[in-house]
């Protein structure tokens, strides 16, 4: 099949482009993109600008740290699947492709002079800014933590030392101990995360100390994928699991570092590892920028341009976009509508419209692998769902399996995309 | 009263059956057909698996499912993904068999002509184990053609807006084509390409991603990916 013999329908295709406006950098040579925080969002929108721009934009990556540890497979790493050495990355494919990556904290953006300033004492231009900071938590949200007891009680929700953290506690844990999680509420990052570690730990625990307990205390009704986590924690940690939602008081929990003691609607209990995930809110960046309206940034769905400034936009987990979950692959697949629109922007670039996917992979059990996902468009008011699919309780273990290696094919597609 | 109740039904098996096995299917003209199988493809009494597996007992059986047999890395993705053999997906892969399963080792381009699939399933439907197994409600074929519109092979897609649309394919599937877990869909014909999106879009391959991916992808777009991915430069 050649072009040749094609007849060319190239109008139909354009039809759908938008007109897309020059907007050169004004009063100086290549435009500037900065884009701060380099996870599943911030990497992607870098490396894409970089990379479509065939040097025409000039893309700083503003990330404090050198090794960049995925949050998607940490459980996995938990549950013995993963070495913590399979979840960090480098920056040096993205400084390769063109990404001037400067690892340094921003602590403030001035949006009349354009600019965002560093902790290292550095003020950076912009033309554009994108800012994919991902979570912080929401102070005071568990009663009795803050962050000076994340030793005591890990939260292990932003991946790296608190992940080996937790997982060295869980290892020392005495015969027949009890773990316990306080789960956070709507909307937080990675829905299905929280049950994903639940089956993690269950599922050492039961090869290494079978006896032991896991409490959850829960604020919420249901989760992400309910019924299939507990079809599974049912089908391989029988007895082992004791989810205490809403109606049961689990929205009701105070902790006691210290002490090592969670109370549960009133009952306190000995813990030998306390998992702490409290409320959670955007990056603090986003907040200093003044992009925020209560804890998350709003923005247009057709560009991630935040409602705040048409300048400024932000992906991922600190945006509050509509009906996508707050995950890695959302994040990535934001980046890329973004990067379009702001290349774009500043080259006259062709500009497509927006289409959005999302899929979340969570291993309940060696090889019990399941999946939720949908498509996305954006609308006038928001990111709205298009079509989606869940796995089935009861699948085969053959599809449950095949499951499994998808994700990790995943997970090789999705850091090779966002990091080169 | 009893008249107005039965009619309805007798339509129904008029059209599913009337227009496969009911009127046209010919068994012997399907055995003549499987002279171009038998090559591969053993059936009947002490048939053996061959190039290809033996075709005894095929009806609503998950394809790729003999133990003995060594399938395609292709095919098994299939089986694990739900596909089944029935009248119609034997339909569907014997008129285009690269779109069921995009590297099955079957090294036979399709049989194009309707009547001669009616033909040949009627056939190897006498060899599967017990008949009364297969459900009523498989229907015995399907009229519906599988094959693209040549007017959809025919469109020539713009590969930058397959450079932007492949965004959505490549947080899973490599660029560099790399198919540790998923495959890898780079370098492919545009043909192959275009016919395996569609396969998807009207849900005649399985697999919820991908059904989902391709089933919101317009014509254009689907010709516009296999234009980038056919000549992507990583």
């Amino acid at each position: 099949m050649t072009f040749n013999r094609r007849t060319f329908l190239g109008t139909s295709a354009a039809a759908a482009v938008l007109a897309a406006p020059m907007v050169k950098a004004a009063g100086h040579g290549k435009p500037r993109v900065v884009v701060v925080g380099g996870g599943a969002g911030g990497a992607t929108a870098a490396r894409y600008v970089a990379k479509d721009s065939n040097g025409e934009i000039d893309v700083m990556l503003i990330e404090p740290t050198r090794t960049y540890y995925t949050c998607f497979f940490s459980n996995l790493y938990i549950g013995g699947f993963k070495d913590i050495g399979d979840l960090g990355h480098s920056y040096g494919g993205l400084a390769a492709g063109g990404v001037n990556v400067v690892h340094d904290w921003a602590i403030g953006v001035d949006r009349d002079a354009k600019t965002v300033s560093l902790a290292g004492g550095h003020t950076v231009p912009y033309d554009k800014l994108i800012l994919s900071p991902g979570i912080d938590f929401v102070e005071g949200a568990v009663e009795g933590w803050d962050l000076s007891a994340q030793n005591a009680m890990p939260h292990a929700y932003k991946a790296g030392s608190q992940s080996e953290l937790l997982k060295a506690q869980v290892m020392a844990m005495p015969e027949g101990g009890t773990y316990a999680m306080v789960a956070p509420p709507n909307p937080y990052r990675c829905p299905p995360g929280p049950y994903e570690r639940v089956s993690m730990v269950a599922h050492y625990l039961k090869a290494n100390n079978p006896t032991a307990k896991i409490i959850v205390a829960d604020p919420k009704p249901k989760f992400s994928k309910m019924s299939l986590f507990q079809e599974g924690w049912g089908n391989h940690y029988e007895g082992m699991v004791d989810w205490i939602g809403e109606e049961f008081g689990g929205g009701a929990v105070s902790v006691d570092p210290g002490a090592m003691t969670v109370t549960i609607d009133g009952e306190e209990t000995k813990v030998d590892v306390c998992n702490v995930i409290p409320a959670m809110k955007a990056g603090r960046i986003a907040e200093l920028a003044g992009v925020t309206d209560g804890n998350w940034a709003p923005v247009n769905a057709a560009d991630m341009s935040t409602k705040a400034d048409a300048d400024i936009y932000v992906l991922g987990d600190a945006s509050q976009q509509g009906d996508m979950p707050k995950s890695g692959y959302s994040a990535n697949s934001q980046a890329k509508v973004c990067a379009n629109a702001v290349r774009g922007a500043l080259t006259g670039s062709k500009v497509f419209p927006a289409k959005f996917s999302n899929t979340c992979w969570s291993l309940i059990a060696a090889n019990d692998g399941v999946k939720v996902g949908a498509t996305y468009e954006a609308t006038d008011e928001k990111i709205a769902k298009v079509d989606g699919f869940i796995s089935e309780t009861g699948e085969t273990s053959e599809v449950r399996k095949a499951t499994y290696e998808e994700s990790e094919g995943w997970y090789t597609g999705i850091t090779t995309d966002m990091l080169g | 009263m009893r008249r107005s109740a039965i009619l309805p039904t007798l339509c129904v098996l008029a059209i599913s059956v009337g227009s496969a096995l009911g009127e046209t299917a010919d068994i012997a003209a399907g055995e003549k057909v499987f002279q171009q199988c038998s090559g591969c493809h053993q059936v009947g009494a002490d048939a053996q698996h061959r190039i290809g597996p033996h075709l005894n007992g095929l009806f609503g059986r998950p394809a790729a499912s003999h133990a003995g047999f060594r399938y395609s890395k292709s095919f098994e993705r299939a089986g694990t993904n739900g596909l089944e053999w029935h009248a119609d997906t034997l339909d569907a892969f014997l008129e285009n068999p690269r779109a069921m399963a995009s590297g099955t080792r079957m090294s036979f381009g399709g049989l194009k002509d309707d009547t001669a699939r009616i033909n040949l399933i009627a056939y190897l439907r006498t060899f599967s184990d017990d008949p009364a197994n297969i459900p009523e409600a498989d229907p015995t074929a399907l009229a519906a053609s599988h094959d693209i519109d040549p007017e959809i092979l025919a469109l020539v897609g713009d590969p930058d807006y397959g450079q932007y649309l492949s965004g959505e394919c490549t947080t899973c599937h490599q660029a560099s084509g790399g198919d540790d877990g998923i495959p890898s869909i780079v370098y492919w014909p545009e043909e192959d390409f275009v016919v395996v999106m569609h396969a998807y879009k009207n849900k005649q391959r399985p697999h919820p991603v991908m059904q989902m991916i391709a089933g919101r992808l317009g014509d254009e777009e689907i010709a516009a990916l296999a234009a980038y991915f056919a000549k992507i430069e990583d």
